[in-house]
């Protein structure tokens, strides 16, 4: 597949989720928790187009929901953690000196824990719910963009137009805000796209493990719910799981195609 | 040589020092009283009395501090489900995901490597295309997806394998195998890199106009060469593989670690939670040690750069 159509399909996908997440409540066909006890676990028709769960609520309407809830803490994660981390790396890399040995040091402590363990951990102590997850993700998302942004500010700060501010007698602020922020602006970009993918991904294991979200319908709760249900109901798993693939992909993809841009242009430079 | 390896371990040190402190002080950030949320409203005053005094809950801050890691360090740790030792109940689980992580850095290296390799040496063709879409597949794919996935496939429609559970070789297929593919789309993206990078040097062309076979100069030199980073990242997801099991050992019903974390942290066993945390944590960061230690030993150029 060329690369341009694929691009196109890929932020028609996006929008499709998008679009459902913010127009949950007209788009979904039912309530999401509507029960009908006596269709539960009903396979796919042309009532209920992705079949029923075992208290007989429609999955279709669920997964709209679910959407919501999954862009909602991806997005809401990448934003914490961009503009954490941003600030944190870029006060690291201009001050240098003990303030960027502490920051190292707390960077290096946090990335001890493996994965997803400290959110898994967090969200076990302060309780299920939506702004627990986020706090949890949020809490080790910052590192990686404040890695990032330290690096590239310890190679920015050498240039020309930096030290050309620096000369002028620009303070350390406006360094950051007017002249770093929009050349770190493309690799952090990156590192966003791949940030929701893994933030959508992290929040639907939480969710599957029991430790997200519980009063509103999620992906990774779903597909919890239908792995009791494997031999008699496949499609309890199969259609939220694959939703989840499909947003995970996409963002991944999308990653890809801006860094792919980024090193064209570099290179036309 | 000596000053890197002597910095590397000492700094093992504080970073486990700094996750001991964070795991010790999980317990505090509980919302409301920890040893009510543990024991549930309908507890006695005598039972929440001796809970909080096995805790030191009772005490001040620093002592509970002193006394949690006395009691780490003694063994004392116990847990408040099992009515054991945390370490005891642990070792097992540990040496069950220790397995579960083997066969399935086995499973990932088996299909990662060939790919890799293969997509390489056939770059810009067919093959390097579907290599780099299972990449792409392996790194997308959720865990609790494509294990219930396998099972409905090899478990409920063919029959072939045991649904869930921990016995023989059969047990360890499906799990290893949800493990091992999502591992090997990584993998095969890094080998496939590190051989290119190795593809285009110039000592290849030598070994070329020296006369050597295509096969020779590719297994001989090249892989020889790439092999070195891939080596890394393998042990490096190892760790990533022995800490992050979680959710395949949940859909396998595996007795593993990870396991035993969730269902410490649904039973509110506060001190197994800490326990398993902290084991966890601690056998991530020794494995990283290790394969920095073996990289800088096997690569001397990574040693240079870093003693500088």
């Amino acid at each position: 597949m060329k690369r341009k159509p694929l691009l196109l399909v890929l932020l028609v996908i996006v929008s499709l989720f998008v679009f459902a997440a913010l127009f949950a409540p007209g788009l979904a066909p039912y309530s999401p928790d509507t029960q009908d006890l006596c269709a539960g676990l009903s396979g796919p028709s042309g009532a209920h187009w992705l079949g029923q769960d075992k208290l007989g609520r429609d999955i279709l309407s669920r997964m709209i929901f679910g959407a919501r809830v999954s862009l909602l803490v991806g997005v809401s994660v990448v934003l914490i953690s961009l503009c954490v981390g941003f600030l944190v790396g870029a006060l690291s890399g201009i001050f240098r000196g003990m303030i960027d040995s502490a920051i190292m040091r707390v960077i290096d402590l946090l990335m001890a824990f493996p994965g997803i363990l400290l959110a898994i951990a967090l969200a076990a102590v302060l309780g299920p719910g939506l702004g627990n997850v986020i706090f949890a993700l949020s809490l080790l998302g910052w590192v990686g963009y404040a890695r990032l942004v330290r690096g590239q500010v310890l190679v920015e700060r050498e240039k020309a137009y930096v030290q050309s501010a620096i000369a002028l007698g620009a303070g350390k602020l406006r360094i950051i805000f007017r002249h770093l922020v929009p050349n770190l602006a493309g690799p952090v970009l990156v590192q966003a796209s791949f940030g929701i993918a893994g933030a959508i991904l992290a929040e639907a294991s939480l969710s599957f493990l029991g430790l997200g979200t519980q009063s509103v319908p999620s992906f990774g709760s779903m597909l919890s719910h239908g792995l009791s249900f494997l031999r008699t109901a496949p499609h309890l798993t199969v259609f939220p799981g694959l939703a989840v693939f499909i947003l995970v992909i996409s963002f991944n993809l999308l990653g890809d195609f801006v860094a792919d841009y980024l090193r064209v242009e570099e290179k036309r430079k | 040589m000596r000053s890197y390896l002597l910095n590397r371990l000492l700094w093992f040190f504080p970073v486990m020092f700094g996750v001991s402190l964070v795991v010790f002080f999980f317990i505090h950030l509980t919302p409301g009283d920890p040893v009510l949320l543990m024991l549930g409203e309908s507890a006695q005053s005598a039972q929440i009395l001796s809970l909080r005094h096995q805790l030191h809950l009772d005490l001040p801050l620093y002592r509970q501090l002193i006394l949690f890691f006395a009691d780490l360090f003694s063994g004392r740790m116990t847990s408040i489900f099992f009515k054991q030792p945390v370490f005891t109940v642990i070792a097992p689980k540990l040496l069950a995901t220790v397995e579960l992580a083997c066969f399935a850095m086995i499973v990932a290296i088996l299909i990662a490597l060939p790919i890799g390799i293969l997509s390489a040496l056939k770059k810009n063709t067919w093959l390097d295309f579907f290599a780099r879409v299972f990449s792409l597949l392996g790194v997308s794919v959720p865990n609790f997806w494509l294990g219930p996935l396998l099972i409905i496939l090899f478990s409920l429609l063919l029959g072939w394998l045991p649904v869930s559970g921990k016995g023989g070789l059969s047990h360890l297929i499906l799990p290893g195998l949800t493990l091992g593919l999502a591992m090997s789309g990584f993998l095969s993206r890094m080998c496939r890199a590190s051989m290119l990078e190795v593809l285009s040097a110039p000592y290849l062309e030598t070994a070329r106009a020296k006369g050597f076979g295509e096969a020779r100069v590719i297994l001989k030199h090249a892989l020889r060469n790439a092999l070195i980073p891939i080596l890394t990242v393998i042990g490096l997801q190892f760790g990533a593989l022995l800490s992050g099991a979680f959710i395949t050992e949940t859909v396998f019903a595996w007795p593993g670690i990870g396991r035993l974390l969730i269902n410490a942290i649904f039973s509110r066993d506060f001190p197994l939670v800490q326990a398993c945390v902290l084991v966890i944590a601690a056998t991530y960061l020794l494995v990283n040690l290790l394969v920095d230690i073996a990289y800088a030993v096997v690569d001397a150029r990574v040693r240079l750069w870093r003693e500088r």
